[in-house]
């Protein structure tokens, strides 16, 4: 699905924040509530994996509606794709961890 | 009290972090940095530890600076490529990179920059060299100096890359 390599954290919780429109300190408070604060995206990284993720064309940054700069981002339907692929391989992964573990 | 202070210091390339500890232990001390010159830093008074500052090479880039401000980070200033920014410590944490594959993609950066000055530095260097005037081994001179900077950056780069290959 992605491309066949697996998502980094960063990108998987900016996929995830964006099934909604968001903006970009909006996907950094967002990614830390979901992971309960472990995981923090630092600006500088989220700005690059945004421009990264435009141009593969897994979102999509919206017609700003008024004068506020705060450009938001979305999911598109491709991104959409991706993610729910990964979210199939992440449960892989841990069903197979789980598996091993509970013969040990 | 005197509020401001200029310090001037020396940085190069390769100590980049070097140079952020340091404004960030100033800013410990209640320096924060105002603004940026050749080899000079502003500072104005602050709270001990109110702020933290961050530094990283980046193009001119207006979007960029509006997205970080938006973030709660303020811009302080730029000098040659590297751009300044800090952020108040009750604003929450405040560092521009979170995973190993931007801190490689951010030395790529300067890699590149400095194998371009000092490539061209080269040439002219090379071709200046039999002039009369025997300027072309000051480009020899930055030449070497740049290839070396460019070999301390992939030193970090590759040991980067090392960790990567276990976690991200």
């Amino acid at each position: 699905m992605a491309d066949g390599f697996a998502l980094t954290e960063s990108t998987y919780y900016i996929l995830l924040s964006l099934t909604r429109p968001r903006h970009g300190y909006g996907i950094m408070q967002l990614t830390e509530e979901l992971s309960g604060g472990r995981v923090h995206l630092a600006a500088g990284t989220l700005y690059g994996a945004l421009n990264a993720l435009c141009s593969k064309g897994w979102i999509i940054q919206l017609p700003a509606e008024d004068e506020s700069r705060r450009k938001e981002y979305k999911l598109t339907e491709k991104g959409m794709q991706v993610l729910r692929g990964e979210v199939a391989r992440l449960r892989e992964l841990a069903a197979n961890g789980e598996k091993v573990l509970a013969e040990e | 009290m005197e509020n401001r202070k200029t310090v001037r210091k020396w940085f190069w390339v390769w100590e980049f972090e070097k140079e952020e500890d340091w404004l960030n232990e100033m800013a410990m001390n209640g320096w924060v940095l105002e603004s940026v010159g050749f080899a000079s830093y502003h500072f104005v008074r602050c709270e001990p530890g109110e702020y933290n500052v961050r530094t990283e090479m980046h193009a001119f880039d207006e979007s960029y600076v509006s997205f970080m401000e938006e973030t709660g980070a303020e811009y302080i200033g730029r000098m040659m490529m590297w751009i300044y920014f800090r952020k108040k410590t009750e604003d929450g944490p405040f560092d521009l990179f979170s995973d190993i594959d931007s801190r490689i993609s951010h030395l790529d950066k300067i890699g590149k920059v400095l194998a371009v000055i000092g490539g061209a530095n080269l040439v002219i260097g090379f071709m200046n060299v039999f002039s009369p005037s025997r300027a072309g081994w000051i480009n020899l001179l930055c030449a070497t100096l740049l290839m070396y900077a460019l070999g301390r950056i992939h030193g970090k780069k590759e040991s980067l890359e090392k960790e990567r290959l276990l976690h991200e």
